[in-house]
């Protein structure tokens, strides 16, 4: 196995599936400049041609219809958005194509799409570029929405993605194209809906949603040190389908639940899990669910404010000693990950 | 013949010459099914048995026949929610046509797609939608597809003077003359948006704002559906051999309300009947059977036609009407592949 970066498991994963089936087509807004969608599409057209790999006019909604076209037509589009956020100039697509044109027809059209964007902070991205909707977008019946989080996610889940007959919405956290890990070489696949025990532990569990991974390890490592209590962190990977059974298992196990989602509480992909969790731990939970991510706020630019709109370890750090009744641990010269100080993997 | 003064005899004996007299007993046939088929649903429409909104296809029967006439069997079409026309124009299954609107098993798409999503993909009309425009793009992307595939077919997309007003129109536009894709864009100009006019809801002209996307545009507000078809095979050759995407910009007039079975002149929104005679002398129905007689075929003949075809829609309402609902499992079938 080698240790790749996340950014070159996306890369690697496009190359062979368009090695492996002359259906599969990327396109979007950047894919072909310089900087190749962070890198992961770079070097695509030089090898598959302009037919396979094209940019567009800036034209989301258009672009987005187009796909389905496509994929009822036979191809397996990959659109790819440089940010979640223009993806929402496409959501009639989603909404009212995507999700019903099998229903709609029958059974008789199949749509094989994958449309990955890149999601969450940057570095003052504020309002526009930086969001993540997955919650949004699971909402909807017909479409998939999975969120890899290490480099084996991304090539395992991106590979079957790219093989399911479904839309397929993949979101990538900006700041995970960096980390390395190791990946199986070749044919690699993580089904959809299978969630991953990113770290064992017998105490409370934390159910973590894409960079939100990283903040959780971190804190399961401080809150070891300083309280000797084990943190199980599970990582769903995919919000719909959710894989109900591992989150359950792992509640009944510790009968604590903190959800730290990568998106805003109101309406989201926490309370969906906090509702579930809810329902089939009701008996185990020691605590009630609680809940971290965005602030209710729209995400704004300035670094001090930036960082109270995003969740991070220290909150999961507290939220775990509220809910276990430890005290306060001192976190003075604690190092904490910021676009400064980058986790860098492995998991 | 009242028909005489609006069909130009030297233009219809020249087309004689060219086309011949079963193109235009096919064109007949087409029109008076959709207009036929549409007339039961006015008269059953009141006993509920059709719990679905119906946007009827009465005064555009000669666009949709015309234009599907001059399509392969290869060739797809993407519609809207007055779709009733183009699924009759495609398909040759009535029976599936009747079950969907009644809501039944034997519907199209087993009673979920009802009037505003019906389709038929297995005859080629592969989708429609109730939200204006949207299968535009969708039909840019099986246009791709078959220049992908290196198929030799093209795909028309058929959508109301209202979709030009929506972003995605344009956006598709320049997508398709950009790209150089195979498709074909039937803008079906009734000149109401529901119940708002065109000179309420439009700064430019349709055929010129399209035509500077480099598209080849043409437009005309005849209802003599072999006209129509002749113009199709035009654009269609052009599209193959040019590769540029062509735009038919075709003027009808919306016999009924927007939604329902009913005429709405009296709602005063756009005038009374008689402000559109000319229409109704040149209604599809009347010219394309005038047009048969002229081209020397009797009544009888025609008269066979026609009862053939109200056979057919008596017989298929009648099996739809008797025919199962589905069963409570299906609400959860066809959501995934």
């Amino acid at each position: 196995m080698k240790t790749i970066t996340y950014r070159e498991a996306i890369n690697q994963t496009l190359v062979q599936e368009m090695e492996r089936d002359p259906a599969v087509f990327v396109y979007g807004l950047d894919v072909t400049d310089h900087k190749g969608i962070f890198g992961s599409t770079l070097g695509i057209e030089d090898k598959f041609g302009a037919e396979r790999c094209f940019i567009t006019p800036l034209s989301e909604d258009a672009m987005t219809g187009f796909a389905l076209g496509a994929a009822i037509n036979g191809l397996r589009p990959v659109h790819i958005h440089q940010r979640v956020d223009f993806m929402i100039l496409g959501m009639n697509q989603f909404s009212n194509m995507y999700s019903s044109c099998r229903y709609m027809s029958g059974g008789k059209l199949k749509a094989p799409i994958v449309v990955r964007a890149v999601i969450g902070r940057g570095w003052g991205q504020s309002c526009q570029h930086s969001k993540s909707m997955h919650s949004v977008f699971a909402h909807i019946p017909g479409l998939k929405v999975v969120l890899p989080t290490t480099p084996r996610d991304a090539k395992g889940l991106l590979t079957t993605a790219i093989r399911d007959d479904n839309p397929v919405i993949v979101l990538e956290h900006r700041w995970l194209y960096d980390i390395e890990g190791e990946v199986p070489e070749g044919d690699y696949v993580i089904p959809i809906g299978k969630a991953n025990i990113v770290r064992g532990g017998s105490e409370i569990t934390v159910i973590a949603t894409s960079w939100m991974n990283v903040e959780a390890l971190k804190a399961a490592e401080v809150v070891q040190r300083k309280h000797g209590v084990e943190v199980e962190i599970v990582d769903p990977r995919t919000v719909y389908p959710l894989d109900e059974e591992t989150i359950v298992a792992s509640v009944k196990k510790t009968g604590h639940c903190i959800v730290a989602d990568y998106d805003w509480v109101f309406c989201g992909f926490s309370a969906e899990i906090a509702a579930m969790v809810s329902e089939r731990c009701f008996k185990e939970l020691k605590t009630p669910v609680s809940r971290l991510g965005f602030a209710h706020t729209p995400c704004p630019t300035t670094r001090p404010l930036e960082n109270k709109f995003y969740p991070s370890a220290v909150e999961i750090i507290r939220m775990v000693e509220n809910k276990l009744g430890l005290e306060l641990a001192d976190l003075r010269g604690e190092e904490f990950y910021s676009y400064e100080n980058k986790f860098k993997g492995p998991f | 013949m009242f028909l005489k003064s609006i069909i130009n005899e030297d233009d219809c004996k020249k087309r004689t010459a060219m086309t011949n007299i079963e193109l235009n007993k096919e064109l007949y046939k087409k029109i008076y099914l959709m207009r036929k088929a549409e007339e039961k649903i006015q008269e059953v429409y009141y006993t509920d048995v059709m719990k679905t909104p119906v946007h009827l296809s009465l005064g555009e029967e000669a666009i949709v026949a015309g234009v599907c006439q001059a399509l392969s069997v290869d060739d797809q079409v993407y519609g809207t929610c007055r779709g009733h026309a183009l699924y009759l124009a495609r398909s040759k299954n009535l029976g599936a046509f009747y079950g969907e609107l009644c809501g039944k098993v034997t519907g199209v798409a087993k009673g979920k797609a009802g009037s505003m999503h019906i389709s038929c993909p297995e005859s080629g009309f592969v989708a429609s939608s109730a939200i204006v425009s949207s299968t535009i793009p969708v039909a840019l992307g099986a246009a791709f597809a078959a220049k992908y595939k290196k198929s030799n077919h093209i795909v028309a997309v058929f959508f109301g003077d209202g979709a030009t007003e929506e972003g995605v129109f344009w956006e598709t536009l320049n997508m398709a003359c950009l790209k150089k894709l195979p498709i074909l864009f039937v803008c079906e100009d009734n000149g109401m948006a529901i119940h708002a006019q065109i000179k309420d809801r439009q700064n430019y002209s349709i055929p010129e704002a399209t035509r500077s996307f480099g598209l080849s545009v043409h437009s005309d507000d005849t209802t003599d559906s072999e006209r129509i078809y002749s113009i199709t095979e035009q654009a269609v050759q052009d599209i193959k051999k040019t590769d540029v995407p062509h735009l038919l910009h075709l003027k009808y007039h919306r016999y009924l309300e927007h939604v329902g079975v009913n005429e709405d002149y009296s709602a005063g929104y756009r005038g009374q009947k008689d402000d559109y005679a000319d229409w109704y002398a040149r209604d599809p129905v009347l010219f394309q059977r005038e047009k048969l007689k002229l081209l020397g075929i009797i009544g009888d003949e025609i008269k066979l036609m026609e009862t053939e075809i109200d056979q057919a829609i008596n017989e298929s309402t009648k099996l739809a009407l008797d025919a199962p609902f589905p069963a409570d499992s299906e609400l959860f079938k066809d959501v995934y592949a």
